[in-house]
């Protein structure tokens, strides 16, 4: 058990390592004109350089990479070139607010994907017919489009909550759910598509299995063979499809915190992006992995539990 | 190649990592013969079947067939007669890829060994399935439509495509019902007389091999412990295991098989 | 586990036209297949169709509503948002196809090749393709944006190349489900080149799944795309659907409507695209659903005709028992009227050959039938009470108590995630009733009982962790654990080796014989019903075609059938004669 942790914990570190210098090697290799965009047209050559040098990207990659690397281990990210601020402050700033909507958006998928599969596994019917439309429906409304059709609905003409905004939870929680209701509706449509119809068809196979029928044969309880041995035996299929939401999710968030002017990572990603301030991406980046490698941990630790050969 | 011996394994290891699954076995085919090949799960037979077709690996030791060595060669980088050497499997509803139709199936040796080109190829077909007692409109249609006993009999064909004088037969008849058993054990008999071929037949099934058998090798935990004509090895074994092998069987016959079962029980009693 | 579940019960596309034509005969498919055709067309043809060049502007119009030569309106420039959704039509199914043709061929490819050969190159690969499927997509093309350029094109490539994880671990585990198959051994065999194998065999059975996925990835890939423009990255001078968005969206306070159409173009295609993958895999798990009945067949319940009482020291009586499933045309018989009587402390063996309906039989008399399965007629004598058609309640207290089940296959029946101990124990708190520590007790003497050398080790071991033999002691343990009246045993010595089966056989007779235990004991195998049987009923096609005392039934069979199959029986034969050939000159 804690030789599999331990190798799992090896190999994310290596991952780390491997894409945070592959980002820094492309985000930085391509800010070639990064000063030229920062001063406007109208800079000198002169300007341009001193930008340049001010900024250290006069230097080698190779050596910016392991300037990078000493302060990065230290958790200093260095400055942000266009928002005037330190990049660990405006990650940290955000992080907890992108976090408590994919948190949010992460546990309605799961119970209500959960509801909705196994009651299609169990009884079939209308939840196997909503599973069916919804894995349509879910996967053909690109979030944003439905994001702004929400804002246009219920924000513009019920004026049942706010268009845009974030209110923190510490001011006002009704204010945070209500901030945050129309986001998450947004997010998680095509999160509870896939994962119904995932959940379901891992509880029709645990279903299926031999055991099953032995199991009833022996007279136990309709219930315990359901929820003690079936579920037991999807569990692990259906934590997995939580990981990859948790990662489509973050994605999914950049465009949602636009498109309701959240001040959250994905917003400040876009913003980055657009403007080509380096130093804040490669934070976002680094900070959105560290992210995944934690859930993903936490994921194989539950499968474990859960699945004794795993547990070797 | 005395006594029409073609093929000789001598000295044959086989290791999966750690585990040793052949030890030093010694075996002998002979043209026209059939050599049963009898062990219970885990045994190394059908390892072994597969060293001599060449898809299994060969850790040391001679496979020679025909008198050239084809031991750890696979199939593709094989010449002449031991190129032919073709295979009937267990599971006939794997062993046909339920994609092709049985002429592509029938076909895909031949033109695999560029013995014909793909019309010449199907024009055998209909010979092929009359071989095995098969319709000739059979060739267009897919694996699914037949059942079990009929795929087993198309897989025969398929095996008989490129003449081989050596067919190794894995468990063929261990997935029939018993009434179709018999007809198929009855069509590799007959085809065996009429062309010579000979067969390695591979079986866990005591009462088969003893049918079909001129020789039976008897394996357990990857060595052979008793190899000699069928008759003396399972009428009159020689090794314990064998004997134990036999007895546990269970006969047809409830008066036979109370006697048998005590003999069983007497020997297992005697080992401790 | 799973893998070999699919593979046996997903039929697969066979003929060069099967892909086309199930998606053509249903109807949503055909539905799907026309509207992306139609995209496909106006893309091509958007010249010929839209009205105005993409970026033609008329100032008076910025906003205007539909009508006036702009047939939805014009957007926040002036320009016409019909004229833009038919080129943007251009623009996003370019995108799409570049980032599908990249992710199927570096994943197919590269899943081929890992899946076949395995080893340290499938490690490697499937290490890089969990790296990249733990990565946010979409943010790894915003932190590349700068370096990537304006391009939308070479974002999609990337794209491509994050997406290629889908179809390596697609094409990875359907090649690992195939490759043990028998036919690739076979084609081996036969001398066919790894790459001929993989060309010839494995793609021919993998394409149906790639194209499902090659549909899927297009969906998400026009999506993403869309999303990136809507965020303002791209070449924001071409017209495409996400671009629209994001001009709609600037204008939303002034024109909410303008939303409406570049969303629909782009819900509208992705939607066809799922429902074209979905056509498909219906098609693929046809054989895997329960059929589902469009007009159920009226459930006649025949009242037993017979219904004078059981005889005296009759357990078990079963008279004219119909068994069916539901099909398309109406209910299929596999049990067609059988009857059978089972006296107290005996063993009766139910044999057939496969299709007999003997595991059917088995299946009414313990209210397990699979789904959709029904007991159409007859009666089923359980200690003179009907059980044929009990509710699922009474069935259940019938279950494990008086009536107990040992399956054929002893792995799969043991749950993999609960140690023997728990499964050992449940039946008995649940059924008798009794403590915890009471019914461990009781378990480890019962796995003493069946011969277990260390019955503790077993009570604490996973079922990986022991052998099949042992896991048949296991379930035989748990099946008359509650000491049942009547114990149905199907094929419980098939999946053994000879030795194990006649181990597993003399315990199963001294238990019956120590518990005056009634078994029913269903096997192909007519060894088996020598050595442990008092009676035969030999079933044939759903009916029972003899019924004989063990020693009649070898020594003078009444039925032609039976005498069919006991000449079928190999015992007894006289070995072959070898008659020396040369080795050389074999005609074929």
């Amino acid at each position: 058990m804690l030789r599999y942790v331990s190798k799992r914990v090896l190999s994310s570190l290596i991952l780390l390592v491997l894409v945070t210098t592959l980002t820094f090697a492309m985000v930085f290799g391509g800010a070639d004109n990064v000063a030229q965009n920062i001063l406007g047209e109208n800079a000198t050559d002169a300007q341009i350089a001193a930008l340049e040098t001010k900024l250290g990207i006069d230097r080698p990659l190779y050596v910016q990479y392991a300037d990078w690397v000493v302060h990065a281990v230290e958790g200093d990210f260095g400055q942000s070139w266009t928002m005037g601020e330190s990049v660990s402050r405006i990650v940290s700033g955000r992080l907890i607010v992108t976090l408590s909507m994919v948190t949010v958006a992460v546990f309605t998928i799961g119970i209500v994907a959960s509801l909705l599969g196994i009651t299609a596994a169990v009884k079939g019917g209308w939840a196997d017919r909503a599973i069916q439309v919804l894995s349509v429906v879910g996967f053909s409304l690109p979030n944003f489009w439905l994001g702004l059709i929400l804002v246009v609905v219920f924000a513009l003409n019920l004026r049942w909550f706010p268009a845009t905004g974030y209110v923190d939870f510490s001011t006002s929680p009704i204010g945070w759910a209500a901030a945050l209701t129309l986001p998450v509706a947004a997010l998680v449509l095509s999160g509870i598509a896939s994962a119904s119809q995932q959940v379901r068809g891992a509880m029709i196979d645990a279903l299926r299995q031999d055991y099953v029928r032995t199991l009833r044969a022996g007279g136990i309880k309709p219930s315990s063979v359901l929820f003690r041995h079936a579920l037991r035996n999807a569990m692990p299929a259906a934590l997995t499809v939580l990981s990859v939401q948790f990662i489509a999710l973050l994605g999914g968030a950049a465009i949602i915190e636009r498109v309701f002017a959240i001040p959250g990572l994905g917003s400040v990603t876009v913003q980055a992006a657009l403007s080509g301030d380096v130093p804040v991406l490669m934070g976002v980046v680094v900070t959105m992995i560290i992210l995944v490698v934690l859930v993903n941990i936490l994921i194989d630790l539950a499968n474990a539990w859960v699945n004794p050969k795993v547990r070797l | 190649m005395t006594d029409g011996v073609i093929v000789e394994c001598i000295d044959v290891n086989t290791h999966f990592g750690a585990l040793h699954v052949l030890k030093n076995i010694n075996l002998t085919v002979r043209a026209g013969e059939t050599v049963g090949l009898v062990g219970e799960s885990g045994s190394g037979k059908t390892t072994l079947g597969r060293a001599i077709l060449g898809i299994g690996p060969v850790s040391s030791g001679r496979i020679l067939f025909e008198g050239q060595d084809i031991a750890g060669i696979p199939p593709r980088d094989r010449k002449g007669n031991a190129a032919a050497i073709q295979a009937v499997f267990q599971d006939p509803y794997t062993s046909l890829n339920p994609s092709m139709t049985i002429e592509d199936i029938l076909t895909e040796p031949i033109i695999a060994r560029r013995q014909a080109g793909r019309a010449e190829a199907s024009a055998k077909v209909r010979a092929l399935l009359d071989q095995v007692a098969l319709p000739s409109d059979a060739a267009f249609r897919y694996p699914r439509e037949f059942s079990g006993g009929q795929r087993q009999r198309i897989a025969i064909a398929r095996a008989l495509a490129l003449e081989p004088h050596l067919i190794v037969c894995d468990e063929p008849v261990s997935a029939l019902d018993l009434s179709t058993q018999a007809r198929v054990l009855d069509l590799f008999v007959e085809i065996q007389e009429r062309t010579g071929v000979a067969y390695l037949f591979v079986s866990h099934d005591l009462a088969v091999v003893r049918h079909i058998s001129h020789r039976v090798a008897v394996m357990r935990g990857g060595e052979i412990v008793e190899f000699g004509d069928c008759d003396q090895v399972t009428a009159k074994p020689q090794h314990s295991y064998t004997r134990r092998l036999l007895l546990a069987a269970p006969v047809a016959d409830p008066v036979r098989q109370a006697e048998r079962r005590a003999a069983f029980h007497a020997l297992a009693v005697g080992e401790r | 586990m799973m893998s070999a579940v699919q593979q046996k019960s997903s039929p697969s596309l066979s003929g060069r036209s099967g892909l086309l034509r199930s998606i053509l005969t249903n109807p949503l498919g055909l539905i799907a297949a026309t509207l992306l055709g139609a995209v496909v067309l106006i893309a091509i043809f958007a010249p010929l169709i839209a009205p105005f060049a993409p970026d033609d502007l008329q100032i008076f119009k910025v906003n205007a509503a539909p009508g006036d030569g702009y047939l939805l309106g014009g957007d926040g420039s002036g320009r016409d948002i019909f004229s833009r959704l038919v080129y943007g039509a251009r623009n996003t199914l370019i995108g799409a196809l570049i980032t599908v043709s990249v992710s199927s061929v570096v994943g197919v490819t590269s899943g081929l090749f890992a899946g076949y050969f395995g080893g340290r190159r499938e490690i490697v690969m499937s290490w890089i393709s969990d790296g990249l499927m733990s990565l946010p997509s979409l943010i790894v093309l915003l932190a590349f944006y700068q370096s990537l350029g304006s391009s939308i094109e070479i974002s999609m490539l990337v794209f491509g190349v994050m997406l290629a994880p889908g179809f390596y671990r697609l094409t990875r585990n359907l090649v690992n489900g195939v490759k043990h198959e028998l036919y690739v051994d076979a084609a081996r065999v036969s001398g066919l080149s790894d790459l001929r194998i993989i060309v010839g065999h494995i793609l021919l059975v993998i394409r149906a799944p790639v194209i499902i996925q090659i549909s899927v990835v297009a969906g998400i890939s026009i999506v993403i795309q869309s999303g990136l423009q809507f965020l303002g990255l791209g070449d924001t001078s071409i017209p495409t659907w996400g671009g629209m968005l994001q001009d709609a969206f600037a204008n939303m306070f002034v024109v909410p409507t303008a939303i409406f159409w570049p969303g629909l173009a782009i819900s509208v295609t992705v939607a066809s695209l799922v429902l074209l993958a979905n056509a498909i895999r219906d098609r693929l798990q046809q054989g895997n659903r329960p059929v589902a009945v469009p007009n159920m067949p009226v459930l006649a319940v025949k009242p037993a005709t017979v219904t004078e009482p059981v005889a005296e020291g009759v357990l078990l009586e079963v008279r004219d028992l119909v068994v069916g499933y539901p099909e398309k045309s109406g209910w299929t018989e596999v049990v067609k009227g059988v009857s059978l009587t089972l006296r107290r402390g005996e063993v009766l063996g139910l044999v057939g050959e496969s299709g007999s309906g003997k595991t059917q039989t088995a299946f009414a008399m313990l209210g397990l039938l699979s789904t959709g399965g029904r007991i159409l007629s007859g009666s089923i004598w359980f200690d003179s009470r009907d059980i044929a058609n009990l509710p699922e309640e009474d069935m259940r207290k019938l279950r494990g108590r008086r009536i107990a089940y040992v399956p054929q296959e002893p792995m799969s029946n043991l749950d993999p995630a609960f140690r023997i101990g728990y499964q050992l124990t449940e039946p008995m708190v649940t059924v008798l009733g009794i403590s915890k520590a009471e019914a461990r007790e009781r378990a480890l003497t019962l796995l003493a009982r069946v011969g277990m050398p260390n019955p503790l080790r077993t009570f604490n071991a996973y079922p990986h962790q022991i052998s099949g033999g042992m896991a048949q002691r296991v379930l035989i343990a748990r099946a008359i654990s509650c000491n049942p009246d009547l114990l149905i045993a199907d094929e419980p010595t098939t999946a053994l080796d000879v030795t194990v089966q006649a181990e597993v056989l003399n315990l199963l007779r001294d238990l019956q014989a120590e518990m005056n235990m009634s078994v029913i004991l269903v096997t192909h195998n007519f060894g088996v019903v020598a050595d442990i049987c008092h009676r035969v009923s030999v079933m044939k096609d759903g009916r029972v075609v003899e019924t004989n005392d063990v020693t009649e039934l070898f020594a003078a069979p009444r039925h032609d059938y039976t005498k069919m199959l006991l000449g079928a029986v190999l015992d007894d034969v006289t070995p072959r004669v070898y008659q020396p050939r040369s080795g050389k000159g074999v005609a074929a």
